[in-house]
């Protein structure tokens, strides 16, 4: 891999690598928008019922002013369904993508630790004891019970992780949780009013269906703002993924980030569970195949490919989740289990032949 | 009180507030090389870890050009100090320039992007350690040694004024070994950076050393120039040596001596019983070593490997007495082996004794053709 002959000694053996390096990135990004385009394309001019392209571009630029059974479709139903999908399912592989750096291991997310059941359990909870007071709950209030949810299973996993260090213990300590969280919802479910469980029957599985503009509000904002700070996370993230020894003598304070981190991957996968309930396996396989992609894992490049990667993989796993068996509608986690699935076990005899 | 560059006062260090190692009184010149020395577990790491505020101290402070490094922010002290530690590093898709270039980590922007002279820095680092040709290879296809130099060249990057090295050599074949604290001997005296290190290879360690902390168990058992610590005893008392001994003058470590009456005679001199005193002691034959003048270079080694030396004062004629001594010794064995010990004028009555050895036919001669 030695220096072209002719080259200035000491200067630019690297700038053809750094070069290919970034032309690459470029690329996936490239790849990513347009797949992010034809597939919200897609989206809006798939269901039901069928819509003409001219009709929807005229809906869509009338900015939220008409009428209609389509006008109701397409604004009502199919855009704010699409942006929530694009949105929470970036924030959801921020959320693994962060936990992944915590606990400096690629298995780690927020629904095999259990953080999306705690989130889960907490919002039930939230759920049936406003409906049967308030008759109605704001997206908010939800947000704060899942954010709840999420550090209490969060808290118990990294109780866990000081005790145990090793990751396939701590793994099925997540997943334990995860079952006792669910356990605990399904038993409120069960008592609770016949009004309230048609309500929470559908969320708790996971869906993005029946979103309103009012959710793409919150939700936007909430992950918009994460986003942004994770972004700017990205420098000590790359310090903390050589080890915390590390990171702490390249300058970061190691008690700081570390609840920085926990904090906003929290607040990632509590939003979206707010919204659309748990949903798996997207937080560990889009920042894998991700970072696949790119052949890096420099935050700088990843964190905002993985949050464009979660649109696209969540998007196409809507899309599939509502034409599959239309008029039947499956779960979100079914969709993104197939898919997702499959690739953590890849990723895991992927593991082991790299440890032999 | 003296003024250091980088002073341990009254450090006590251990883990969760308890103390492992008490009152560590360490003063530090800018420039010098410092080389913790002492048996695993014996709290080499935990110091370094400690001065590099890893750990908090269970007591005491360390101070770095007269400010405590426990008030200074992180950021300063990382453009201050660099470490390079034993724990592996688990990456994904990192080549070895990125994990070099996170030592540019103080002096970039916000988000940590390089500029050109960060590039050419990281460059140099590289070439620093030898080993641009790593640049483009993941950090986690390459050989433990070469991620070694890899970690030594990231922490050059970051352009600190005293570096930590937690056992930098191990992994290391001997070229690199050598390589290695070249690059830090030439780094503390030309550029003036302060080298502190854990080394397991006291031959090296009594080499580049400007001081020396022997570190054992809860104490500092000592601390000071090689030349004082590298001593026979204290080596065996550090590492509680019982099957072998330490040769300070080689910085060599010899296996212990053959045990039992010795059978065997060995006429030596003048590095010619070197060999020939191995060859026994892998043999397991334990042998008497004569006429060795006690300036001999036979006469160190064969002090850690012989039974018993008819040894000479440098410089004379070779005595009455030390010729009946061999012959004495002649008598008691089974056979003589003559090293092929050149002889001069000073010497002229090892004739006499090689005549008396093949008069009773015990002479072996040593075919030099062989070793």
């Amino acid at each position: 891999m030695g220096k072209t002959k002719g080259e200035q000694p000491g200067t630019g053996t690297f700038r053809n690598d750094n070069f290919r390096r970034r032309s690459r990135y470029t690329a996936v990004f490239i790849i990513l928008l347009a797949a992010l385009f034809v597939v919200v394309i897609l989206n809006i001019n798939t269901g039901n019922v069928h819509i003409s392209v001219g009709q929807i571009l005229k809906i869509i630029f009338s900015g939220g002013h008409g009428s209609g059974a389509e006008y109701n479709i397409i604004w009502k139903i199919r855009l704010p369904r699409i942006i929530m999908a694009a949105v929470l399912g970036g924030g959801l592989s921020l959320s693994g993508f962060m936990l992944q750096t915590f606990f400096n291991n690629p298995i780690a997310g927020p629904f095999v630790l259990g953080i999306s059941s705690g989130a889960k359990m907490v919002v039930a909870l939230t759920m049936i004891y406003f409906l049967q007071h308030f008759s109605s709950v704001s997206s908010f209030v939800l947000i704060i019970a899942a954010f709840i949810g999420s550090m209490i299973a969060t808290f118990f996993i990294i109780l866990i992780s000081h005790r145990v260090h090793h990751m396939g213990t701590l793994l099925v300590g997540g997943i334990m949780i995860g079952y006792i969280c669910s356990a605990v919802t399904d038993f409120i479910v069960t008592f609770a009013e016949d009004s309230d469980i048609v309500n929470l029957r559908g969320w708790s599985l996971g869906s993005f269906s029946g979103m309103t503009w009012d959710n793409v509000k919150v939700g936007v904002i909430m992950i918009g703002v994460c986003l942004v700070l994770t972004f700017f996370m990205s420098k000590p993230i790359s310090a903390y993924q050589l080890g915390e020894a590390y990171a702490q003598s390249m300058g970061v304070n190691i008690k700081v980030f570390r609840v920085l981190l926990i904090l906003l991957s929290s607040i990632f996968s509590a939003t979206v569970t707010a919204f659309a309930g748990p949903i798996s396996f997207v937080g560990i396989a889009v920042p894998f195949l991700i970072k696949r992609l790119l052949n890096t894992s420099k935050p700088i490049v990843v964190i905002p490919a993985t949050f464009l990667g979660g649109a696209v993989f969540c998007t196409v796993c809507d899309l599939i989740a509502r034409m599959a068996f239309a008029p039947l509608e499956l779960n979100i986690s079914t969709v993104t289990s197939i898919f997702g699935a499959p690739v953590v076990i890849f990723m895991m005899l992927q593991k082991k032949r790299g440890n032999n | 009180m003296a003024d250091y560059y980088f002073h341990m006062d009254h450090m006590t260090v251990g883990y969760n507030k308890k103390p492992l190692i008490k009152d560590i009184e360490i003063g530090i010149n800018k420039g010098e090389i410092i080389t913790l020395i002492g048996p695993n577990g014996s709290g080499k790491s935990t110091i370094l870890k400690s001065i590099s505020r890893n750990l908090e101290l269970v007591a005491g402070t360390v101070t770095l050009e007269n400010n405590q490094i426990r008030e200074m922010s992180f950021r300063d002290l990382s453009k201050k100090m660099a470490v390079m530690l034993t724990e592996r590093i688990k990456t994904e898709y990192l080549t070895c320039y990125e994990i070099v270039a996170t030592g540019r980590y103080p002096y970039t922007g916000r988000l940590g992007i390089l500029s050109k002279e960060d590039e050419d820095i990281v460059e140099e680092s590289l070439k620093r350690v030898h080993a641009e040709e790593l640049g483009s290879r993941d950090f986690n296809a390459i050989s433990d040694g070469q991620r070694q130099r890899i970690l030594l060249a990231r922490a050059i990057c970051q352009q600190p004024e005293i570096i930590l090295l937690d056992e930098p050599t191990s992994f290391l074949d001997i070229k690199h070994k050598l390589e290695l604290l070249a690059i830090l001997r030439s780094m503390a005296k030309e550029k003036n950076i302060t080298v502190i290190m854990s080394l397991h290879e006291i031959d090296l360690a009594q080499k580049i050393s400007d001081k020396v902390v022997c570190v054992k168990g809860d104490h500092i058992s000592l601390f000071g120039d090689p030349e004082k610590i590298f001593t026979y005893d204290n080596i065996k008392d550090l590492y509680s040596i019982d099957n072998g001994s330490y040769d300070p003058v080689f910085g060599s470590i010899e296996l212990p001596r053959p045990k039992g009456e010795p059978e065997t005679f060995v006429l030596a001199g003048c590095g010619t019983g070197i060999p020939v005193f191995r060859k026994l002691q892998k043999e397991n034959t334990p042998f008497i070593a004569g006429i060795l003048y006690s300036n001999d270079i036979d006469y160190e080694l064969a002090t850690h490997l012989a039974t018993e030396i008819i040894e000479e004062k440098p410089f004379s004629m070779i005595s009455e007495e030390s010729v009946q001594k061999a012959k004495a010794a002649i008598d008691r064995c089974s056979r003589v082996i003559n090293a092929g010990v050149p002889i001069g004028d000073l010497n002229q009555v090892f004739k006499e004794i090689l005549a008396y050895a093949e008069k009773n036919g015990k002479l072996e001669q040593e075919d030099r053709k062989t070793l």
